[in-house]
């Protein structure tokens, strides 16, 4: 009995550990969803900042100055696709890959050059990197607080204030929001850099608080799930969490079914198992979804002049 | 100018604006004096909107002033003209559909970084409001459920709640039924003898002669003539628009009516979603005459045509089409339709009547593209197609007659020419045409509609749907009325009255 409560409790710990970068970032794309920017390349934000973390925080040897240099990062591709998306008006899914191809590309070749560990930061301890707070072996490092507090956070900004409300409209129709005497183009680029300032914490928490440093493509995809889970929970910040939270629970269960050897079945191969999550994905984008509820806008710049 | 530049409201001195080569607004200047009503008029592309959304801020001008009270002002945004008491109600409504309607009203004018205050303000005033003009409307309804009247209303209200002093609608009535135009007149007034100065984008007369003080006439991006509404007339007016004498009533010889061509019977159509979009439809086009389905946009008109041009099979019903039965069993495609001899101008010109990268040229063929003599083994006939357009755009009067133009190039009313010209050119059976003249200037309107008589008594089975009912009221033998779906009233074309069919439109009376 005490060892299924164990079993349980230390899953929903995984669950939530392997969910946090998930959460993070699935509502600092919301912020940049609502505002009609798609942002594909949450993916590549976060691997930057994950390398910028680990790098930093290995140099300098504080955690904090390595969360700092995630959130610099994240923040310099954010105005990069801001600049391509609101300021010229580019095609948001292409200048979203880019980052992502940018970023691939980039932390292996300095990350070479700076530690020449082929493209892996020297591992990280003690104060170099984000530890628990109160449970050693449930991982709750300050990362993982902030993720669940940025939920109500995000539902509160977007249903509550000023700045929530011109947000859902400078997403569904942009012109409105231009007669109504607000500049389009500041909005956005707000929105944009709240969810480069998440993805920097989610890009943090994957190589200074989860691992102990960054090795190259650590992301694995889970920025592609973060706007999966946004598009699950219908650009809701509650429904969205619970999404992640979904993800996490199977990628937890994944992990414990690794080398179980299931009756008639044998050993289920790892392969499969790591590729339950995005397979659920699939098949979840495929049928579940229906009706889309995206806000209008999303994707499409904004031109005054026609 | 002999009246003191104090008393105007606004003044526009000089007005120019030029979207790449083409010149919009040339050298406009005009004056709207304060506490009154001034109409705007002009065709479609005469550049009165073009001129309001620069007094807006929603345009630069190249050059030119603005004045505002008689001071001179910099309109660099939409934020200017509101910080300057300007309100503006545009054509499409700036209305987000997802949010309530106190959502949507405090856009812009939160009155802080939280909501709650805000909306609570925003609720009381409401109400205020509601009680002064009339203007009732439920704060927390979705504005995707409110009816297009209500929505206007929601605009005016949005305008009143930043206590703008200047109001400016863009063709306010395009969208609504009689009495909804009748209301919006009555409100106007209102709002005058209050003390709101009102601009009136229009092209129709008649609400510029029944609530104006003045009329300011536009042509071709120059204001062109200014009248007291109470010297002037239609007539007048509308010589001055269009720089030519132009005659309203279309005289036509009462139809010959022949043998039944396309008949409908007890058709229905429900989406995916169970929503009935038509709902028992029966109804009967017959050779020789114009039949003309009026309603307030939105009540079935376009899944009528989609069905009887073979676009959609219905659900439900059956229709007979040249004596080719078809069903919901038996649907028919717009190809087999073409072949049967049904030919179509769609509602939605850019998107189903043509490609608007592809040249003239290929416009008038598409659709009959694998025909002779444009195609012979798989091939097209690039000299063949041409010289073919060459003569529909000769016949047609479309301009500039440039076959290898792209299609976009044209203007509204020769994009609808042509598109005309290509469907009638084959002398069809049955002719259904959706707003023949939406979007299409005055002079181009009166040749459309000649051109929909003259194949009228040529002997085709002409069906016209148009929200315009003045264009109903002109051109049809026979008169259906839609509402919600279904077809709620039948009146021969010589005992319609204007007021009887806004009524039926509303779905308030059925005949």
């Amino acid at each position: 009995m005490e060892e299924a409560l164990t079993l349980v409790i230390a899953t929903l710990a995984a669950t939530l550990r392997v969910a946090t970068p998930l959460v993070l970032c699935a509502m600092g794309g919301l912020f940049s969803e609502k505002s009609g920017i798609i942002d594909v390349g949450l993916e590549g934000k976060m691997l930057m900042a994950a390398f910028f973390a680990a790098a930093t925080a290995s140099l300098t040897g504080s955690a904090w100055a390595g969360v700092g240099a995630a959130i610099l990062a994240a923040e310099v591709l954010a105005l990069l696709h801001g600049f391509a998306c609101i300021t010229h008006r580019g095609n948001q899914v292409v200048s979203g890959i880019a980052i992502n191809i940018l970023a691939m590309g980039l932390t292996v070749v300095l990350g070479t050059a700076w530690f020449g560990r082929g493209g892996q930061t020297p591992p990280l301890a003690g104060t170099e990197r984000l530890n628990p707070i109160f449970f050693p072996v449930a991982g709750d490092n300050i990362l993982v607080y902030v993720a669940l507090l940025s939920v109500p956070f995000a539902w509160w900004v977007i249903e509550r204030t000023r700045f929530g409300l011109r947000l859902r409209a400078v997403g569904e129709v942009p012109l409105a929001v231009d007669a109504a005497g607000i500049s389009v183009s500041w909005l956005r680029y707000r929105a944009v850099l709240i969810c480069g300032l998440f993805a920097g914490l989610a890009g943090a928490y994957l190589s200074i608080a989860q691992n102990a440093g960054f090795s190259r493509d650590m992301t694995a995809g889970q920025g592609f799930i973060a706007l999966a889970a946004i598009i699950f929970g219908r650009w809701r910040p509650v429904p969205a969490f619970g999404a992640c939270l979904a993800f996490g629970l199977l990628d937890a269960i994944a992990i414990r079914l690794q080398g179980v050897k299931l009756p008639h079945v044998g050993e289920v191969p790892v392969q499969l198992i790591q590729a339950l999550p995005y397979l659920l994905t699939l098949f979840l984008l495929a049928g579940f979804i229906g009706r889309t509820v995206a806000p209008k806008a999303a994707g499409v710049p904004y031109e005054k002049e026609h | 100018m002999q009246e003191l530049t104090a008393d105007a409201a606004i003044e526009l001195r000089r007005i120019d604006k030029s979207f790449g080569s083409v010149h919009a607004v040339r050298g406009a200047s005009l004056r709207v004096e304060r506490g009154s009503i001034t109409g705007i008029v002009g065709e479609n592309g005469a550049g009165k909107s073009t001129l309001m959304s620069i007094l807006y801020g929603l345009h630069r001008a190249d050059a030119g002033e603005i004045l505002i009270d008689g001071r001179p002002v910099e309109m660099a945004s939409p934020r200017d003209a509101i910080d300057h008491g300007i309100g503006m109600v545009h054509q499409h409504f700036m209305l987000i559909d997802s949010f309530t309607v106190l959502e949507n009203l405090i856009l812009g004018a939160e009155g802080g970084a939280l909501l709650a205050g805000g909306l609570a303000a925003a609720r009381a005033e409401l109400a205020r409001l509601a009680g002064e003009y009339g203007l009732a409307v439920d704060p927390d309804a979705r504005v995707a459920d409110l009816s297009v009247g209500e929505q206007q209303r929601v605009e005016i209200l949005k305008v009143l709640l930043r206590g703008a002093r200047i109001l400016v609608l863009d063709e306010p009535s395009a969208v609504l039924t009689p009495q909804e135009t009748d209301r919006l007149m009555q409100i106007l007034r209102l709002l005058r003898d209050r003390g709101v100065t009102v601009v009136l984008i229009t092209h129709k007369l008649r609400e510029i002669l029944a609530v104006t003080d003045k009329v300011i006439v536009m042509r071709r991006g120059e204001v062109v003539a200014e009248r007291r509404t109470t010297e002037t007339g239609a007539e007048e007016l509308a010589e001055l628009m269009v720089g030519r004498k132009v005659r309203f009533d279309l005289d036509k010889a009462p139809a010959r009516k022949g043998e039944t061509m396309l008949a409908a019977r007890h058709l229905s159509l429900v989406d995916g979603r169970g929503v009935r979009l038509l709902d028992d439809i029966s109804l009967e086009v017959r050779a020789g005459e114009i039949v003309g389905i009026a309603g307030v946009s939105g009540n079935g008109q376009t899944e009528l045509l989609q069905v009887l041009s073979g676009i959609r099979p219905p659900t439900g019903g059956e229709m007979e089409v040249c004596r080719r039965k078809v069903d919901a069993a038996h649907p028919v495609d717009p190809a087999e339709m073409r072949d049967l001899g049904v030919a179509h101008v769609p509602e939605d010109r850019l998107r189903q009547g043509l490609v608007p990268a592809f040249l003239a040229s290929e416009t008038s063929i598409l659709g009959y593209q694998d025909r002779e003599p444009f195609c012979h083994n798989y091939l097209m006939d690039g000299p063949a197609v041409g010289k073919y357009c060459s003569d529909l755009m000769e016949r047609f009067d479309v301009r500039p007659r440039t076959p290898g133009l792209r299609s976009a190039n044209f203007s509204g009313g020769n994009q609808q020419k042509l598109i005309l010209a290509r469907e009638m050119a084959r002398n069809p059976r049955v002719l259904l045409v959706g707003q023949p003249t939406r979007g299409v200037d005055i002079g181009a309107i009166e040749f459309i509609r000649r051109e929909l008589v003259k194949s009228r008594d040529a002997g085709c089975a002409v069906l016209v749907v148009s929200v315009e009912l003045e264009e109903i009221l002109s051109l049809a033998d026979r008169i259906l009325v839609m509402f919600g779906g279904r077809i709620v009233g039948e009146v021969a074309a010589g005992e319609a009255d204007e007021r009887a069919l806004g009524l039926m439109m509303a779905g308030a009376r059925a005949a």
